[in-house]
């Protein structure tokens, strides 16, 4: 008779995903049995302490030393990168969070038409849709599964638990409703249909190598000669899912709209957080279970990543809208990422390019988020003011505020002395010793149109006179005046003195990713 | 012989693409969806029974089970938006462009 054993795990390597998934299901319990005016109360510790303790525990596992084979019997890889992405995701998490858990973001009553009496009604008792909070807690499990899944089916139960939270998400902001739902509509069919391309590539690698795990497949390469139309097939439809997540060109569509419509803090947490775990998933794939194939692959990443930063950095140039601007500037900012995914080649030639990346995603992480959450403190009757000639002379009437948005823009725009310099000279570095010489000209050519409609914007608040009906900049709640500060104390720190968290990404790219 | 039904598993994941763009209502659009994802799990069962492994025929559980949980949300999304303006329309839905 047969007996069935019973799989290792190493909880204490997943712990930081159990415990956010963990009190995601407590927030669902909570939703269920407490009482609608303590819920807020109980959801706010149960969030931020998961976040802060699963952080915590991702530093405990740095400091034990990095495990050195896949945990769960090879389905989670929990190595160098994957921490370092954890620690990342955690903390942007942790500060979307305190701008999420501000008051009126949020619908009161998803459910209701928009303008009908029943809204009315909600509006007027005060209710508030808290399951929000587990929602965003599933949305950042995910994002912690998604980068450390180390096989296609792991990967791909990831993406959906980071999508499907996110998707709803977007279509809960107060105002300007029409444009919310919209956003999750299409950003749901969009994002349904490109995992339908990444199954349907997962199910020809399975067919191609008889195994799902990254390790096998990469193994299977050298083993399966002359079923090079399952490979590449599904090579390049799990690239098509892949690409959609980080927003690539010609799979950016999606990023504009769901990016304006959704409610701001949604979109801070969707522009640093899903972008991270996107690109760990991207770079693991590539380069873990197709990375022996990169002769075939980089040609074609070549051009993907021309084109994204092309797209991303000239239609910039056209928006009105500040979020819409925002997001093709994230747009470019996944094509200059691009240019470190490409510049594979030996060991030590991948560590540099990974460690660029990592710090990367770090620091234009942090930097949106400081964006997004000044954006949803400059406000009309209607709510937000997105129309980018309202921000006009916004630097004579809150110099503060405007001058921390005008140092957001330059960290995106790469200037020295903010953390985006380091993040785009690490990157454009490693493309550059990966002999990727040409892609970088081609990037540093974007960087410059990039850093006009940057500068544009800082001139627009600074030397034009303000309209006499303009915007108010609201008093920033304790929480999104600290996110701001930690956003620009961290882009400066960073700025001036990257180094340690240099090394750290250094040290996390240093064992590469396991097998 | 499994080669008639990854053709099969092709075919009806080219429907689905096909119709995701082409047809103009949402609700159209998303079983289209799921009719590319039904075609995936006909090549994952197929691709099992032609490796001699049981893992294909897991993953269709998996994919299953997802399907499930993004018809949920899906149809959320979608009712919302219906109820709002009385259409479920993807060409209706077209304030956010440009």
């Amino acid at each position: 008779m047969n007996t069935i054993t019973a799989p290792a795990i190493e909880y204490l390597q997943l712990a930081p995903l159990l415990i956010v998934f963990g009190a995601g299901i407590l927030g669902v319990l909570v939703e269920a049995f407490a009482p609608r005016y303590l819920r807020r109360a109980m959801h706010i510790p149960l969030t931020l302490l998961s976040l802060a303790g699963a952080f915590a525990l991702v530093i405990v596992q740095t400091i034990k030393g990095v495990p050195t084979k896949p945990s769960a019997m090879g389905a989670v890889a929990v190595d160098g990168p994957t921490l370092f992405i954890w620690g990342t995701i955690l903390v942007l998490a942790f500060i979307s969070l305190l701008l999420l858990n501000d008051e009126d973001h949020f619908v009161p009553a998803a459910s209701a038409v928009p303008g009908s009496a029943e809204e009315e009604r909600a509006l007027i008792e005060g209710n508030v849709h808290t399951e929000v909070y587990p929602l965003a807690l599933f949305a950042i499990g995910g994002m912690l599964l998604f980068p450390a899944s180390n096989d296609l089916l792991i990967m791909f139960v990831a993406l959906e638990v980071m999508s499907l939270p996110l998707y709803l998400l977007c279509g809960l902001a107060r105002r300007r409703r029409l444009l919310s739902q919209e956003s999750a509509m299409k950003y749901f069919l969009l994002g349904a249909f490109s995992s339908a391309f990444f199954l349907y590539g997962t199910a020809l690698l399975y067919g191609y190598a008889g195994s799902v795990d990254l390790a096998k497949i990469s193994t299977a390469l050298s083993a399966n000669v002359g079923q090079d139309a399952l490979l590449f097939t599904g090579a390049a439809l799990l690239g098509v899912g892949l690409l959609f997540k980080i927003g690539a060109a010609p799979f950016q569509a999606w990023k504009p709209d769901v990016y304006q419509g959704a409610p701001t803090p949604v979109t801070a947490l969707m522009a640093s957080g899903t972008l991270v775990a996107a690109f760990g998933a991207l770079l693991r794939v590539f380069w873990v279970a197709i990375g022996e194939l990169d002769w075939d692959w980089s040609p074609i990443m070549w051009g993907v990543a021309i084109l994204t930063m092309v797209v991303g950095a000239i239609l910039a140039i056209t928006q009105t809208d500040i979020k819409r601007m925002l997001a093709y500037s994230s747009i470019a900012h996944a094509g200059f990422l691009l240019v470190g995914v490409v510049a594979i080649g030996d060991a030590k030639q991948n560590a540099t390019a990974l460690a660029a990346i990592l710090f990367y995603l770090a620091v234009y992480g942090i930097a949106s988020i400081g964006a997004f959450a000044i954006v949803t403190m400059v406000r009309d009757a209607g709510g937000e003011a997105w129309h980018l000639s309202r921000w006009a002379g916004l630097g004579k009437r809150s110099p503060k505020l405007a001058g921390l948005f005008a140092f957001f823009l330059l960290a995106f725009a790469g200037i020295p002395l903010t953390s985006g310099f380091f993040g785009k000279y690490a990157v454009f570095q490693a493309a550059v010793a990966g002999g990727a010489v040409q892609l970088v000209v081609v990037g540093v050519v974007a960087s410059a149109v990039a850093a006009f409609f940057y500068v544009r914007v800082i001139v627009l608040m600074f030397f034009n006179d303000p309209a006499p009906d303009g915007p108010t900049v609201v008093l920033p709640s304790w929480g999104t005046a600290s996110v701001v500060g930690f956003a620009a104390l961290a882009t400066v720190v960073l700025g001036v003195f990257p180094q340690p968290v240099l090394d750290l990404a250094q040290s996390a790219a240093g064992s590469l990713f396991v097998r | 012989m499994t080669t008639h039904y990854l053709i099969l598993s092709a075919l009806l994941f080219a429907i689905g693409g096909i119709g995701v763009l082409i047809r103009r209502n949402a609700i159209v659009v998303f079983m289209c969806v799921e009719l590319m994802l039904n075609a995936c799990n006909l090549a994952f069962v197929t691709f099992a029974r032609q490796h001699g492994n049981i893992e294909g025929q897991v993953i269709a559980f998996f994919v299953m089970i997802v399907a499930a949980a993004e018809v949920v949300v899906g149809l959320a999304i979608i009712v919302t938006i219906f109820r709002t303006r009385r259409s479920a329309s993807v060409d209706d839905a077209s304030l956010l462009k440009y």
